[in-house]
């Protein structure tokens, strides 16, 4: 397995995302610029220009015409897919985290930062069909959910009825999408003891995984909120990913980029490693960033997948044919 | 509580202040109001030291009984003699006076300023001869009430039935000959068993320190009030305290009798030196046989390393179980204390101008000491070997423009090699040999040693336990040489002869298996955990690997496995990771805040040589049994294995199905939240699943070829 290696950005790599065909991957990145790349040879297609801050995160829409973008300029912003043009700016008073579209791309949710005074908050945006009536109301706001804790991810839940969140106070939890009323969150006991710092869906939002500073990644229903297994990583995870089309999961992450060793780029441990995902038990790894892993992404056929780094390099990665038959 | 808070706690419980009658609730009697503390250990460790306020008196007996006009003279004597011990206070000292006769009665009281000055004068002058009928009986004056309430007459103390104890040593018959190891990590202390298919933790403790006795019989750990053994047949329980308060270091003798706690205090003012004091035990009954205290000046002196304050340990222990001496270096002289009084033997320590180390042999009662070069060169250096109780000077060389000697023993006690670091002409820089004594042999012969190169630089060298040859690290780093030699050749007899070098290794410590035999080179520190099993009677590499990162590397007492481990030195990856003594990884444990890992040392073997010989001559014999064995639990472990596969798997299968069913039902949902769109995800799922679970085998072209001869 060789991987292509993606030079476009400056600075660390925050976020990845593939489009539904899977031949388009999104890459963002503490520069300011997102980038849009073809999935299959590492082709820089173009970059979207007009954030003023690190961009945190973003999601493409089910048609692959419109990207949302949340950054620390206070803004998220909604681009033309093609063109490379800003739609709309939703401007807030602190950074934005995470965004995410629901079922049918008619609603985002948008999560922003305590900063200052404001403490963090769940934003719930309709997104118009036409740009031109597009406006920056809230259909729902939930404010200070977990205090002046961050809140990393917001993703929907099934049929867009609850919104699922997680972030520093280490909790998870489900949401009314509706109403904004909490429905469900984990207890102690068997959630992560640290930052949860990723959440990735399963294709069919019966499930989802996480990822935590505690060292492991946790698979949830995403209905009930109960814990299904448990993956241990020896290092921080800073970003999870599953594979859809075999029973895989990949996590990554790496000694805390401030606190890496200047003896040896082994020491960090940053690698992929991949886990069954029914067994809990490591597979394999793939090896190569010299620095902590931000951001993994599978391409929705499952056949590669990317991972970008604090090193600035977003890898490519297509699976060998021996990937298929690995058997354990 | 404020009542602000008690009042809305109240009212969150829906309690009414107003309703509530405070005489009519009852109390459980008891201070504790009936719950019992769980830390009750705390409260009865603690001895209480009650305030009288008499704590710095002391009582003086046996005075001389002096008439009126000596009086004086006899306060003036009391005077100074206590002066020198501590200040006394203003009119403290009061001799009581016969109101009839006009005479004293024999007994005076002292006070001193501070409780510790009167302990320490009641401890350095009782027994004080004053000539040869006065005697003194000195106590403390806080003890006079304990001292009058001793009965009269003797009672027979009552005799205890006899109470089997538990087999201290039942680890040792385990069914499989597995060895035990503990590992402290974040607040726990665990004791395994080492076993690569079932790692249970045997139980575990949350304490600060640990360590194994020698023998491992015992485990100790220490706490705030003194140190604890623990040991049994079956589970850990605790057979014995010791108490020490804030106790920071221990050493047992190597008989496990005998165990020496260490406590230092800082002093207050920095310029002082802090205190010490170092209490022996005897370790089956709890006793304290003898405490010292002092400076830490005087216990500092000798030993590399070592705490702040005073090197550890500070008693050596001579060789052997019988535990019957122990010493001391301190400035000029060397205490050799004997077992049977605790006292020093002969009563006097052995003068040695400027020694400034000493070393037991591990079995015999002989010491080595080193003494440096004085006056400039003009007195020579000199290593000695010193037989104990005799004090006779075994053998003796001298050595010249020596800037450093390390004494390492062999584990048999048969050789002594003398690490001798020279200045060279110039005097700028130094260079390396080893003086070798042949102990066992008549008239202990010392042979010289010089490396091939004589400028390398010596970076480790160890003794093979048990055998006649020893490893040396030699050369300049990154990558130097490792040397191996033996004393004993079948065709040169009593010469020491090189085995042979590896060139270029990353290596910078050695670790021979306590068998002999096997050895490790291990690159620690900034070779970040290289590993090399060498097998040394074949000269050959079984065996090259790492562990990353891994700071300490320990053998099991037996040699069969060997544990490397990363510590908490480093962030990531601590943990430790047992090998075959090959060098085959046989397990990882990852534990986070790893802090020590110990293997349970076994007491020496009973079995004569010739009987180990001749196992190990028909081990094929032996070990048919237990590979049969191995097998078995192999099976019975992929059965297992297997099964919980199985389940795993089928309890995923039916979280899926549940999924997709609810999945279906919601599929209509969906599709009017994209406008109708259908929703073609789950069909291509499906798609994929079949592509990954069909296999193909097609015979894509068969031909023949003849085949030329």
């Amino acid at each position: 397995m060789r991987p292509i290696l993606m030079k476009g950005h400056e600075r660390p790599l925050t976020f990845l995302r593939y489009n539904r065909d899977g031949d388009m991957l999104f890459s963002c990145a503490k520069d300011h610029t997102p980038t849009l790349w073809y999935a299959d040879n590492g082709e820089r297609h173009g970059t979207y220009r007009g954030h003023n801050g690190a961009v945190w995160c973003c999601d493409v829409s089910r048609d692959s015409s419109r990207l949302i973008t949340g950054s620390a300029d206070q803004t998220a912003k909604l681009w033309d897919v093609k063109t490379g043009q800003q739609l709309f700016s939703f401007k807030f008073s602190s950074p934005a985290r995470s965004v995410d579209f629901s079922v049918g791309d008619k609603l985002a949710v948008i999560t922003t930062d305590p900063f200052m005074e404001r403490t963090s908050a769940i934003h719930v945006k309709r997104i118009a069909e036409d740009p031109q009536d597009q406006v920056s109301d809230s259909v729902l706001v939930i404010e200070n959910p977990e205090g002046r804790k961050r809140i990393n991810r917001a993703v929907w839940g099934p049929l867009n009825q609850t919104i699922v969140s997680g972030g520093e106070d280490a909790v998870l939890r489900i949401w009314d999408a509706e109403t904004g009323k909490l429905l469900k969150e984990t207890d102690k006991e068997v959630g992560h003891k640290q930052t949860i710092t990723s959440l990735c869906k399963s294709a069919d939002d019966s499930h989802f995984l996480t990822g935590s500073l505690d060292k492991t990644a946790k698979l949830w229903d995403m209905r009930t909120l109960a814990l299904i297994k448990t993956y241990t990583s020896g290092v921080p995870v800073n970003a999870v990913s599953m594979s859809p089309l075999l029973d895989h999961v990949v996590i990554g992450g790496g000694q805390d980029a401030s606190a890496v060793t200047t003896t040896d780029h082994r020491a960090g441990n940053f690698e992929a490693k991949f886990y069954d995902k029914i067994l809990q038990e490591e597979i394999g790894g793939v090896k190569g960033h010299f620095g902590p892993i931000n951001a993994l992404a599978f391409n929705p056929d499952g056949r590669s997948f990317s991972s970008g780094g604090e090193d600035g390099y977003v890898r490519l990665h297509h699976f060998d044919s021996d990937y298929f038959n690995i058997r354990i | 509580m404020a009542e602000l808070d008690i009042d809305t706690r109240a009212g969150k419980l829906g309690i009414d202040w107003s309703q509530v009658n405070l005489d009519s609730i009852q109390l459980p009697p008891g201070e504790n109001f009936g719950i019992e503390s769980d830390d009750e250990g705390v409260y009865h460790d603690d001895q209480l030291e009650f305030d009288t306020g008499f704590g710095n008196i002391i009582v003086v007996d046996n005075l001389p009984v002096v008439p009126k006009t000596k009086f004086e003279k006899l306060e003036n004597v009391l005077k100074k003699i206590y002066s020198q011990l501590g200040v006394i206070k203003e009119k403290g000292l009061w001799m009581p006076v016969d109101p009839n006769t006009g005479m004293t009665l024999g007994y005076c009281f002292i006070e001193f300023n501070t409780p510790q000055e009167a302990q320490n004068a009641k401890e350095k002058t009782h027994g004080y001869k004053l000539d040869k009928s006065h005697i003194f009986a000195v106590n403390m004056f806080d003890d006079f009430d304990r001292l009058m309430n001793v009965k009269e007459e003797w009672e027979a103390p009552q005799t205890k039935p006899y109470v089997p104890g538990e087999n201290l040593q039942k680890w040792l018959t385990d069914e499989k000959a597995r060895d035990q190891l503990v590992t402290r990590s974040g607040p726990d202390t665990e004791v395994f068993w080492n076993d690569a298919r079932q790692k249970n933790t045997e139980l575990y403790w949350t304490e600060s320190y640990v360590q194994w006795s020698p023998l491992g019989t015992y485990l100790v750990t220490l706490h705030k009030q003194g140190a604890a053994v623990w040991g049994g047949a079956d589970t850990f329980t605790r057979l014995m305290r010791y108490q020490h308060n804030m106790v920071k270091l221990v050493d047992f003798s190597p008989g496990e009798k005998y165990l020496v706690t260490y406590h230092s205090q800082e002093p207050n003012n920095p310029r002082d030196a802090s205190k010490v004091e170092i209490k022996v035990f005897d370790v089956r009954t709890g006793r304290m046989m003898r405490d010292f205290k002092g400076s830490a000046d005087e216990f500092s002196i000798g030993g590399p390393g070592g705490v702040a304050g005073a090197s550890w340990p500070v008693f050596r222990w001579a060789g052997g179980k019988d535990d019957k001496y122990f010493a001391k270096l301190s400035k000029n002289t060397i205490s050799v204390y004997e077992t049977e009084t605790f006292g020093l033997i002969d009563k006097k320590s052995i003068k040695v101008d400027n020694v400034v180390d000493v070393c037991w042999s591990p079995t015999d009662s002989i010491l080595s000491l080193f003494v440096p070069e004085q006056g400039g060169g003009n007195q020579p250096a000199k290593v000695a070997l010193v037989q104990i109780p005799s004090k006779v000077e075994l053998r003796q060389k001298n050595l010249f423009s020596v800037s450093d000697c390390k004494m390492y023993w062999q584990s048999s006690g048969e050789y002594l090699a003398v690490k001798v670091d020279r200045y060279t002409k110039t005097k700028k820089s130094t260079y390396s040999g080893f003086e070798l004594f042949r102990i066992k042999e008549r008239d202990i012969p010392i042979e010289v040693l010089e490396l091939d190169n004589k400028n390398d630089k010596i970076i480790a060298f160890a003794w093979e336990p048990k055998g006649h040859r020893f490893a040396v690290i030699h050369g300049d780093q990154p990558r130097p040489d490792v040397s191996f030699y033996t004393m004993k050749t079948t065709q040169h007899g009593g010469r020491v002869t090189k085995l042979g070098t590896l060139k270029a290794k990353q290596a910078n410590a050695l670790f021979w298996s306590p068998t002999g035999k096997y050895i490790i080179l291990a690159g620690l520190k900034n070779f970040n955990g290289q590993l090399e099993f060498f097998n040394v009677d074949e000269l050959e590499t079984m065996a090259t690997t790492e562990h990353f990162m891994a700071t300490d590397i320990e053998w099991d007492p037996t040699g069969r496995y060997v544990a490397t481990a990363v510590t908490s030195v480093h962030e990531m990856e601590n943990g430790f990771t047992i090998w075959s003594f090959n060098g085959k990884l046989l397990y990882r444990n990852l534990k986070d805040h790893f802090f020590q890992l110990a293997w349970r040392p076994r007491p020496p073997s009973f079995l004569s040589p010739e009987k180990e010989e001749e196992i190990a001559k028909n081990l094929k014999k032996y070990s048919k049994k237990y590979e049969l064995e191995d097998q078995d639990v192999s099976l019975l472990l992929s059965e297992q294995d297997r099964e919980k596969r199985k389940a795993l798997k089928e309890e995923w299968e039916k979280w899926v199905k549940q999924w997709k069913s609810l999945q279906e039902e919601e599929k209509l949902a969906r599709q009017s939240l994209r406008d109708g769109e259908v929703s073609d995800e789950e069909e291509e799922e499906d798609e994929a699943k079949e592509v990954k679970e069909v296999e193909f085998e097609d015979v894509i072209e068969v031909t023949e070829e003849v085949v030329q001869e």
